[in-house]
């Protein structure tokens, strides 16, 4: 049941987007059609549900204080927490890599379309994000860390699939020409937002 | 990435039409405060900040540390830009700049820990932040280390500008302070005058830069966007 009610609150109450901001970027970019959005959320999830529960590993047995004691009683004391950024992201950067390599293989089509935006996964805010508060959140085991991963993922997927629908509509609208594209986009998401803040204080 | 890597990053090189090296070296400094905003005109870096900006403080603090980090990361690769080799630089940039946010995150941590407290993973974050790195990709790798460090000072300036900006007014209106002090006056309270709560949420984050975005096209119309 704590899976459940971890995989729902990742998904819907700590957005990654509307909560916490983390993939602003792509999610800007990437969201004018709704073909390319599913591809990029898709990649996204795959990538954080890869990575988070590879740097929770990483984070018990190497980087947190103490982490080192399974090699021996003497490294007790050693904390090298404050290498976790560039392991993070060494990571991350190495699994970008794979993905784009399985995409750009089995799926041309949808390399093209993402195009510039593959390799920057890599610098996308909510993978990154989703492993630190992985470490900040302080997990009990690599099954909670996956299913919050997978969550995270899903829950950029979903947004960017929305704001992607509702700006192929809006293309019709007559918008305030300083307001078209990038204005009417953040209050958009800013009203989402507010849509996704009902979901607050569900527990399943 | 096999077949693109001998370009440039289209993305990034796009927005920038004239010819920089006819320009002073000043307007790398000062364009990006308003023209060529990273936020509201490149649309860059608006990743993690934004959460950072229910008060102030953290926003100035952190509008510090992006302008450490950028100007750092920025000279470090513009030394670097012959040596890296093309296929792999993304990974070195990202540990260069990694490496600079760990050195901002231990100061901080050090001589700041309140504030460091307060914003959480998103020091952490920087390295994501997607202004670093299209900074580092469009400017860095094809320019001399001074206009390097200018360019990052600048962009970064500028994105912590609109930081603050924003943080302004959601800390004015939603709790009625600044910077920690009390601004509205008690007599506003007495005659009923209630703190607008919801400018402390997330929401209003995004549709305070949205209306920003907005007023600063209205007033600068060569910004807005065609079709």
């Amino acid at each position: 049941m704590d899976y459940v009610n971890l995989f729902v609150r990742s998904i819907f109450i700590e957005n990654m987007v509307f909560a916490y901001f983390l993939g602003m970027c792509s999610y800007l970019a990437v969201s004018k059609t709704v073909k390319t959005a599913v591809g990029l959320g898709l990649a996204v999830v795959f990538v954080l549900s890869i990575t988070v529960p590879i740097n929770y590993l990483l984070d018990s047995y190497l980087l947190r204080p103490g982490a080192l004691l399974w090699l021996d009683a003497s490294y007790a004391d050693v904390d090298l927490s404050f290498l976790s950024f560039i392991m993070f992201i060494a990571v991350i950067a190495s699994m970008v890599q794979l993905v784009e390599m399985i995409v750009e293989k089995f799926a041309p089509a949808l390399y093209g379309a993402l195009g510039i935006f593959l390799p920057l996964i890599a610098v996308n805010c909510a993978i990154l994000g989703g492993s630190l508060f992985m470490q900040q959140k302080d997990f009990a085991g690599i099954g909670e860390s996956a299913i919050y991963g997978a969550g995270s993922g899903i829950g950029f997927f979903l947004a960017i699939l929305a704001i992607a629908a509702i700006r192929e509509k809006i293309a019709y609208s007559n918008i305030p020409a300083p307001l078209r594209g990038l204005g009417i986009t953040f209050i958009i998401t800013g009203l989402m937002a507010i849509g996704f803040m009902s979901f607050m204080g569900i527990k399943i | 990435m096999s077949k693109k890597t001998n370009k440039p990053l289209v993305l990034f090189v796009a927005k920038e039409k004239e010819p920089l090296f006819s320009k002073k070296n000043r307007a790398l400094l000062t364009d990006p405060l308003d023209d060529n905003n990273p936020i509201t005109v490149q649309v860059l870096g608006i990743c993690s900040a934004l959460a950072i900006t229910v008060q102030l403080e953290p926003a100035i603090v952190m509008t510090i540390s992006v302008i450490a980090v950028m100007g750092a990361s920025n000279v470090i690769v513009s030394l670097l830009r012959n040596l890296i080799p093309n296929r792999i630089r993304i990974i070195v940039q990202l540990v260069v700049v990694a490496s600079m946010v760990i050195l901002v995150d231990q100061i901080l941590r050090a001589y700041a820990y309140d504030v460091s407290k307060q914003l959480s993973i998103f020091i952490g974050l920087i390295i994501t932040n997607c202004i670093v790195m299209g900074r580092l990709e469009a400017f860095a790798l094809g320019n001399g280390v001074w206009k390097s460090l200018l360019d990052g000072v600048g962009n970064a300036a500028g994105y912590g500008f609109m930081l603050i900006l924003v943080a302004f007014f959601r800390e004015l209106f939603g709790s009625g302070k600044l910077y920690g002090y009390q601004i509205i006056p008690e007599s506003f309270y007495e005659m009923g005058y209630v703190n607008n709560g919801f400018m402390l949420l997330s929401p209003m984050a995004l549709i305070t830069v949205g209306v920003i975005i907005w007023l600063q096209r209205a007033r600068n119309r060569k910004l807005i966007e065609k079709g």
